[in-house]
């Protein structure tokens, strides 16, 4: 079921192990392979309220492996524009497709300057060799 | 404070097959390997092997090595015939659970009890102290043995394999040699599956994992053994009970013969008397949801107990747990509730165990 590592080069990080995949004043949110490695075997998430408010570097959701829970942080402020039902339905998809159908939020942007304040692939990947 | 953390013989094992080592009650031990759901599926389906070394073994030897037990353990150790394996309580005076434990009668009369490893300081402890007066020698065997747990439907048949007899039944122990050792091998198990645990000297665990992991069996680690034990509703004393908890409301009076004057009979005598304010109970969640340890019980909207312990259940494909509940309440039926971190997840209190085999 587990995916090949990778952080790909077009993603912005933030430490918490998150993504954001940034397009104009909107973004996608999720969690990076290390996160999904770090919980093992994603068995719940429930999606967030469309139109509910997120703060950068405040929990937005949650996701349960078997073993544990862990907050889910958001990367950047905005309003929540869709959540990813299908995620929901197949909490798996957050373990084999991290970046892809294992997306959890879209999100308007509140502050487009955060943005300058996420990593770029190679120094999150810096970050977790440490 | 940190404390340097004790490692078992299958250490490097570990670290070769991918383990996740955590610290867990004082050791560094495998929590994962390939993933928690397909370590559960392996035991439910074929077979998997957990390194348990970190529990620990207590020989008690001597004349009056099958009374002083008797006055040490909750169950009726006389019961016990030579081969024979028992499950029981450590009580405290007040009957309070020190900790639960297997014992086993060897064929020369002596009996090897295995504690947990949390508690193994704090039971030697219990053991010398209520050894005054009796012609017995307690001796701490864990400082020199391993412990390998192989479970599941293929289990038994891979370990004969690997042995020179006959594997004992459930619930009995052989002395055999396994992998080229001797191995004292118990018909007793953690899972709900079919299997053996094997103890034998630290010398011979890498040589039998080995062995094990050659002939195909998926290494296990403690994360797949609580989700495995919880289905089946076996307790773990830290979580399920503890020495703020008599046997009798946490489910285990069956376990204790009071009659023969066990340390600590007089008060789980007298709280089967009188019945217990709370019980502890099965339940799964009904609708979305994984119930954790600390979660609030419900019934309405009064706060009712407390979640001892709660996971997703790989078999089931949805939230259990077990808990304290008043006992007006502990029917299974019972629509419950659990406040999961501020969300009302519903329930129903469910019979023990949540999980059996179909076939």
């Amino acid at each position: 079921m587990a995916t090949e590592e990778s952080y790909p080069e077009d993603l912005r990080y933030h430490a918490e192990h998150d993504w954001a995949r940034i397009e104009g004043d909107e973004a996608t949110f999720g969690v990076t392979w290390f996160a999904q490695d770090a919980l093992g075997d994603v068995v719940f998430f429930e999606p967030p309220e469309v139109g509910a408010t997120v703060s950068k570097d405040e929990p937005y959701t949650e996701v349960e492996s078997v073993k544990a829970v862990s907050d889910v942080i958001a990367p950047l402020s905005g309003e929540i524009l869709a959540v990813n039902e299908e995620a929901g339905t197949n909490p798996e998809l957050i373990n084999t497709d991290p970046y892809g159908k294992g997306w959890m939020v879209k999100v308007r942007l509140g502050d487009a300057a955060e943005v300058d304040q996420l990593l770029d692939a190679a120094a999150y990947k810096d970050l977790i060799a440490e | 404070m940190t404390e340097e953390l004790r490692r078992t013989p299958l250490y490097e094992e570990h670290v070769a097959a991918g383990g996740r080592l955590v610290p867990f009650a004082g050791w560094e031990m495998p929590v994962q390997y390939e993933g928690v759901a397909a370590e559960h599926a392996a035991v439910r389906e074929h077979a998997g092997v957990f390194d348990v070394s970190h529990m620990g073994q207590i020989k008690s030897a001597g004349p009056d090595a099958a009374s002083f037990l008797q006055h040490v353990v909750s169950n009726d150790v006389a019961k016990l015939e030579a081969g024979g394996a028992q499950y029981s309580c450590l009580c405290a005076d007040d009957g309070g659970i020190l900790d639960d434990l297997f014992s086993y009668l060897l064929d020369d009369g002596s009996y090897l009890t295995v504690s947990n490893a949390a508690n193994h300081e704090t039971d030697l402890a219990r053991f010398h102290e209520l050894a005054v007066g009796f012609d017995v020698v307690v001796e701490d065997l864990a400082p020199a043995h391993a412990m390998l747990a192989v479970q599941g439907p293929e289990a038994r048949a891979v370990v004969a394999r690997l042995t020179d007899g006959e594997l004992p039944p459930r619930m009995h122990t052989a002395t055999l040699d396994v992998a080229g050792h001797q191995a004292l091998v118990c018909g007793t198990g953690y899972t709900g599956e079919d299997g053996v645990e094997v103890i034998l000297g630290n010398d011979g665990a890498v040589p039998l994992w080995r062995e094990l992991i050659a002939a195909g069996v998926t290494p296990c680690g403690l994360g797949a053994r609580d989700t495995l034990r919880l289905e089946v509703c076996f307790h773990l004393h830290g979580n399920d009970m503890g020495p703020d908890r008599n046997p009798i409301e946490a489910g285990l009076g069956w376990s204790c013969k009071e009659e023969t004057g066990f340390a600590g009979s007089e008060a789980v005598a007298a709280a089967r008397e009188t019945g217990t304010a709370e019980r502890l109970v099965a339940f799964a969640i009904t609708d979305r949801g994984i119930p954790r340890q600390g979660n609030a019980i419900l019934a309405g909207d009064d706060e009712v107990g407390t979640v001892t312990s709660g996971t997703f259940s790989p078999s089931l494909g949805f939230g259990i747990g077990m808990g304290y509940v008043r006992t007006d309440l502990a029917e299974p039926g019972t629509a419950i509730a659990i406040d999961v971190r501020g969300r009302r997840r519903e329930a129903e209190i469910r019979k023990k165990p949540l999980y059996a085999k179909s076939n």
